[in-house]
């Protein structure tokens, strides 16, 4: 939502009684107001990720990248990620082809179901699948006996990661196909294109900064993912830990240049990943 | 006899194809990821006998969390609420050195993980951190007390609450503002009259987004939370612990009831989007 264009830059004087000191000093208010909350609560934290990270120097902080355990979570999250964000973006396109498209009964109550992860505390997310899958969860004996690892492994931290990312690209697409309709998937039908031609032809392209927001937003969501992780990883040092549950092991070992290390990457991410979000924005997509 | 309308059919006719395909691939996913784990968290909680249930669900180390984790997000989301405003009425109608770049990273919360505010916040509030040592001068520690919770939760749900209010106050007519102070109405009648009406859905809205996303909040929390069971320790850390004791009733339990909250909340936010919404077109007209 960066940049509404046409707001704001009225010219203030032309406004009747917009140029008294009153209104000046409601201004100088609310911008100082604003400012100071969030250099408090934003900006003074995001600059202590990196002075906590090169505290001890740019060696440091290169050497912290050496250690194996925090090679190997690096290695998980990307392999998380590489599995999970393909996996939604199917569903999301699945799920917005279906609900775009087409009239059926019980829609809303779908996209309500899609959108559920999102209202759920993340623990429950790992919770879930410990229940499921955990020693003493339903299928907890029979996984033993079959010698399945699910929960404390790579596919618990998947699934959970599933989960919590579950309705990111679906959400922005679903409104996204509504309101450009299918009076083109219906033309190129009607002049003979199959069903696959008319979406990867006409559809994808219609729809293509919508789907990178969500993709850009799932991925985000998929490589930072903490609570659900937690749950259902065991943290087994350069075996299940994540990046951020790197972190948090570190944190507590009171390594912190290691930490916050690990931690500007993180940061780094999420920047490029409002950057992109900016520039998918000012080709005129606009979230709703 | 089959009609060419088909009004009992499950779906309208139409000369797209993939329905099936898609509508399956989409409900067999759900099922597999999302309502079957959450349908075997409501059997696990079925399948205690009612006395254990209210044993774990009002012992008082369950109480405490819910008064901590309820509390604090109801403070953290009621001072988004004002600074929401404030934040968004200064990027609405303001210029000013910074603002796009400000606007965009009113998003961070949102985008980074929450392990990554959690330890920098608490490097900030703690007693020898850049904010914390001027605080604690004045007998303030934010950093492992509630306060520091609430400070948490209040940079968690910042954007929900920005975002919300953002473009209802685009929907202001400034021409009404206009016509008004001319007319010689003062300065807080015009916001009482015209400006408040006009945003105070997506204010409620906002409020309610930033307190549902609060309550089910970890990962920024535990970090500066003391975790003391009964004074700062957060639910989600209790269903945690729970689970970690193997205790995988008790966790189901606790999680059962902030999942009956997290459903209220939902409904609530829909609710208050469809008013929102009823209000804005009433207005238009």
């Amino acid at each position: 939502m960066a940049g509404i264009p046409g707001t704001a830059h009225e010219d203030i004087a032309s406004r009747p009684g917009g140029d008294t000191i009153f209104s000046h000093v409601i201004r100088w208010l609310f911008i100082s107001a604003s400012l100071l909350f969030l250099a408090a609560l934003l900006f003074a934290p995001l600059a202590t990720v990196f002075v906590m990270a090169f505290e001890k120097g740019f060696r440091a902080y290169i050497a912290s990248f050496t250690d194996p355990d925090t090679a190997a979570a690096i290695r998980l999250t990307l392999t998380v990620a590489l599995i999970v964000v393909p996996l939604n973006t199917v569903f999301g396109l699945a799920a917005s082809w279906a609900c775009a498209k087409f009239e059926f009964r019980g829609k809303s109550f779908l996209i309500t179901l899609i959108d559920l992860p999102l209202a759920i505390s993340p623990v429950i997310s790992g919770m879930v699948y410990v229940l499921l899958f955990g020693l003493h969860g339903w299928f907890g004996a029979w996984l033993q006996d079959h010698d399945i690892s699910i929960i404390f492994a790579l596919p618990g931290i998947m699934l959970a990661t599933m989960f919590v990312t579950f309705p990111y690209v679906a959400r922005e697409l679903i409104p996204l196909m509504q309101q450009l309709g299918n009076d083109e998937e219906e033309a190129a039908m009607t002049l003979g294109a199959g069903g696959w031609i008319t979406f990867f032809r006409v559809t994808l392209p219609k729809v293509r900064w919508g789907l990178v927001y969500g993709v850009i937003l799932c991925n985000a969501r998929a490589m930072g993912e903490f609570g659900a992780v937690s749950v259902v990883s065991g943290h087994i040092r350069g075996l299940t830990n994540t990046m951020p549950l790197h972190i948090e092991i570190l944190y507590n070992e009171y390594n912190f240049v290691g930490a916050f290390a690990v931690a500007s990457l993180l940061t780094l991410l999420a920047v490029v990943t409002l950057v992109v979000k900016t520039l998918v924005e000012r080709t005129g997509y606009r979230r709703r | 006899m089959a009609t060419l309308k088909q009004p009992t059919a499950l779906k309208q006719p139409s000369v797209l194809p993939g329905f099936g395909l898609t509508f399956g691939f989409t409900t067999f996913f759900l099922c597999a990821v999302v309502l079957i784990p959450l349908a075997a968290l409501v059997l696990m909680t079925a399948s205690m006998t009612w006395h254990d249930f209210v044993k774990v669900v009002f012992s008082a180390r369950a109480l405490g969390s819910y008064r901590l984790s309820f509390g604090a997000s109801f403070l953290a989301a009621t001072i988004n609420l004002v600074f929401g405003f404030i934040i968004a009425w200064t990027l609405v109608r303001y210029e000013f050195p910074g603002r796009k770049a400000i606007d965009a990273l009113i998003d961070m919360p949102f985008a980074l993980p929450t392990a990554v505010s959690g330890i920098a916040l608490t490097t900030v509030f703690a007693e020898n951190g850049w904010i914390g040592q001027y605080l604690v001068v004045w007998g303030i520690k934010v950093a492992y007390t509630w306060i520091g919770v609430t400070v948490a939760l209040t940079l968690i749900g910042l954007p929900f609450a920005v975002r919300s209010v953002q473009p209802a106050l685009l929907e202001v007519q400034r021409d009404l503002e206009d016509a008004a102070e001319t007319l010689g109405a003062g300065r807080f009648y015009i916001f009482r009259r015209i400006i408040l009406p006009t945003v105070l859905p997506a204010l409620l809205t906002g409020f309610t987004l930033a307190f549902a996303r609060a309550v089910g909040e970890y990962g920024s929390v535990i970090f500066i939370a003391g975790n003391l069971p009964l004074k700062t320790e957060i639910t989600p850390l209790l269903i945690v612990i729970r689970l970690e004791e193997f205790d995988y009733k008790g966790a189901a339990a606790l999680g059962f009831v902030m999942l009956v909250i997290s459903f209220a909340f939902l409904l609530m936010i829909n609710l208050l989007q469809a008013w929102g919404r009823k209000r804005l077109t009433s207005r238009v007209r």
